[in-house]
């Protein structure tokens, strides 16, 4: 027995046969460790659709509610204001909505809302997730030719009343439009898809 | 009696050698590693970064006592520390300007590597190690930035992770998969914790430990970038350029450990957030998910890098340009043993070009870092019938020429170190 020469042939194919299963057994191991670091079960059910009483804006103002733990803002536009939405398109990276997955398919018309005069949009910027303020009256401390919209402190990206990014802004794409319906006249839930909408 | 303690400790030594090899560690590392006798100010840094280290560790051990990694009670526990725990506002500042000089103390020990050649061969795994060190270090800062759970903390921790949604196909449900929520919560301060207190640091030690191992198997580099192992003593096989570390530089170090912690303790005592820099004015106002400060900038040491982020524009409508460039700008410095093709490893043998370029290169970083503490209007907007630039902001144009700078000096090294006139190297270093 100890006399016999060394299989090298032998000793490679279980080298390898030993590593092979070695490393599947990692890997799988792997798997509910990583998997553990994904949202939760009670995370994932926090993302609970909102409702909001739209009656209650004034015409001009905005509220801000939280979904998912991201801030949704809730505009009443006034008929001003509407009139500041259209005529500035060549000034926006996308004024075709055609990145698609920035709003759902019922919101992809000229106002990007269910309601001409009500803006529902996720107060998240698509650079890298700052929420960007306010500036709904023209001019003020955004210059003359500010029209009214949003705008990022984080890295100046600038936004018009219905969350289209104006060309030059670190922004690459319009604000999400979130999932949302009309419960009634007044109510609004946000979370869920209008109804013909996957 | 004297002599009984003595004999006594022998034995015990005697008894320990057999079963642990103490006194030849001892040896090998301390009283017989022979280094270079030409060590200067630049050769106080590295241990420094190890005494920060330690001091870090201890600091950071006792903060776990107090802290709170729960979004409802994190902000509420650090104000606790602040306060209430006896000494517990000490202990706190200790680990916060111990953080922002543990940078200070890498950079300058990273340039003391780039000014001797220190990277070169045979020493391309000290410094491959030490970049490892410096990534790691980058994410213990990071991810210790979001437990106090101020504004700085969450906004910061947003920006940092939705940097990821950047990469092209997977990069939504990477970032997702790092905060384990849909947006920075709990659950992402509970892991922030997990990695900042006992992930990162784990490895962090391992890569340290490597780090010296490396070293003392090729033996330091020098200010002359000599090899002093070239030249022994024919008798003992003692580099004749070599003096042993132990009492020769630990008693160097200690001067440095003295002066450092004077500048340590007057940061401490008189200006422990270095107005702003080391700690931000909105990071004492609880994180409020729904509003973003009005200005947000990274802490100082992350600022070169984040101007680089912010200089690239975004390119077929996607921000991902910009977050290679910036991850780029970290990772480049391991290609640095394999870019310089001088002759020589030392700038004090170098040319002009080169000294020129490394100018350039501090200058660049030193700008950048300055212009990622400001809003990318600071200077305000070139006019609009200006040339190419017009309707820019001036500091934008102006970071995106230092960001170019920056990459030049990496790229173009193996050119400018090849041309380089260099002077002759002496055979034994200069004192």
């Amino acid at each position: 027995m100890a006399n016999q020469p060394v299989d090298q042939g032998k000793r490679r194919f279980l080298i390898a046969a030993t590593t092979a299963v070695g490393g599947v057994a990692a890997a799988a191991v792997a798997v509910p460790f990583i998997s553990s670091m994904l949202p939760s079960a009670r995370a994932r059910a926090a993302g609970a659709p909102v409702e909001v009483d739209v009656s209650k804006i004034e015409p001009g103002a905005m509220v801000t509610v939280e979904w998912r733990g991201k801030p949704v803002w809730v505009v009443n536009l006034t008929d001003d204001m509407a009139k500041t939405l259209s005529g500035h398109d060549e000034n926006l990276t996308d004024p075709k909505l055609e990145v698609t997955s920035q709003q759902p398919e019922y919101c992809k018309n000229p106002t990007r809302s269910i309601r001409p005069n009500l803006m529902v949009m996720e107060g998240v910027c698509t650079h890298l997730g700052c929420s960007p303020s306010p500036k709904l009256q023209p001019g003020g401390d955004m210059g003359g030719d500010w029209q009214g919209g949003f705008f990022c402190p984080c890295h100046g990206s600038k936004f018009d009343l219905a969350g289209r990014v104006f060309k030059g802004s670190p922004a690459p794409t319009n604000l999400v439009v979130p999932p949302h319906k009309y419960l009634s006249d007044a109510i609004l839930l946000i979370g869920e898809h209008s109804e013909g909408a996957a | 009696m004297m002599k009984n303690v003595e004999k006594c400790m022998a034995g015990t030594l005697a008894w320990v050698d057999k079963r642990f090899p103490l006194t030849a560690n001892i040896k090998a590392h301390l009283t017989e590693y022979y280094a270079p006798k030409n060590f200067n100010f630049w050769y106080f840094f590295g241990s420094l970064a190890l005494l920060v280290l330690v001091l870090q560790i201890v600091t950071g051990i006792f903060l776990t006592m107090h802290y709170k990694p729960d979004a409802n009670l994190a902000f509420g526990s650090v104000e606790y520390i602040m306060r209430d725990v006896s000494w517990g506002w000490l202990i706190r500042y200790m680990h916060s300007t111990g953080a922002s000089m543990f940078f200070v103390v890498v950079y300058l020990h990273m340039f003391r590597g780039l000014i001797y050649g220190s990277y070169r061969a045979p020493r391309e795994l000290i410094w491959l190690f030490g970049v490892g060190i410096f990534l790691v270090l980058m994410g213990e800062a990071f991810f210790g930035y979001l437990l106090p759970w101020g504004q700085m903390s969450y906004w910061g921790a947003q920006v940092i992770i939705n940097l990821f949604t950047s990469i092209p196909f997977i990069g939504p449900d990477v970032s997702e998969w790092l905060r384990g929520d849909y947006v920075v919560s709990d659950a992402t301060l509970n892991r922030f914790f997990a990695f900042h207190v006992i992930a990162l640091p784990l490895v962090l030690l391992a890569l340290v430990v490597a780090h010296l191992i490396a070293l003392h198997e090729v033996g330091s580099n020098n200010p002359d970038g000599i090899e002093i192992k070239e030249k022994k003593d024919p008798k003992t096989h003692i580099p004749l350029d070599g003096i042993p570390f132990h009492p020769y530089y630990t008693v160097k170090d200690i001067v440095g450990v003295s002066v450092f912690l004077i500048v340590f303790s007057a940061i401490l005592f008189f200006a422990p957030e270095m107005g702003g820099y080391f700690l931000e004015a909105n990071n004492f106002i609880p994180a409020d998910p729904l509003q973003t400060p009005a200005h947000i900038a990274p802490v100082w040491y992350f600022t070169p890098y984040y101007s680089i982020l912010r200089a690239v524009p975004p390119i077929f409508n996607s921000q991902f340009p910009g977050v290679a460039a910036m991850g780029l700008s970290v990772v480049i410095f391991a290609l640095l043993p394999w870019l310089d093709r001088s002759p020589v490893k030392s700038i004090r043998y170098r040319g002009a070009l080169y000294k020129k370029w490394l100018a350039l290169f501090v200058i660049s970083f030193i700008v950048l870092g300055y212009l990622g503490t400001k809003p990318s209007n600071v200077w305000g907007v070139f006019d609009a019938s200006t040339w190419i630039v017009g309707g820019v902001d001036r500091a934008t144009v102006v970071a995106r020429i230092f960001t170019l700078t920056y990459f030049l000096f990496f790229i173009l090294m193996p050119w400018y170190t090849k041309k380089d006139k260099t002077k002759p190297v002496p055979e034994r270093v200069t004192v």
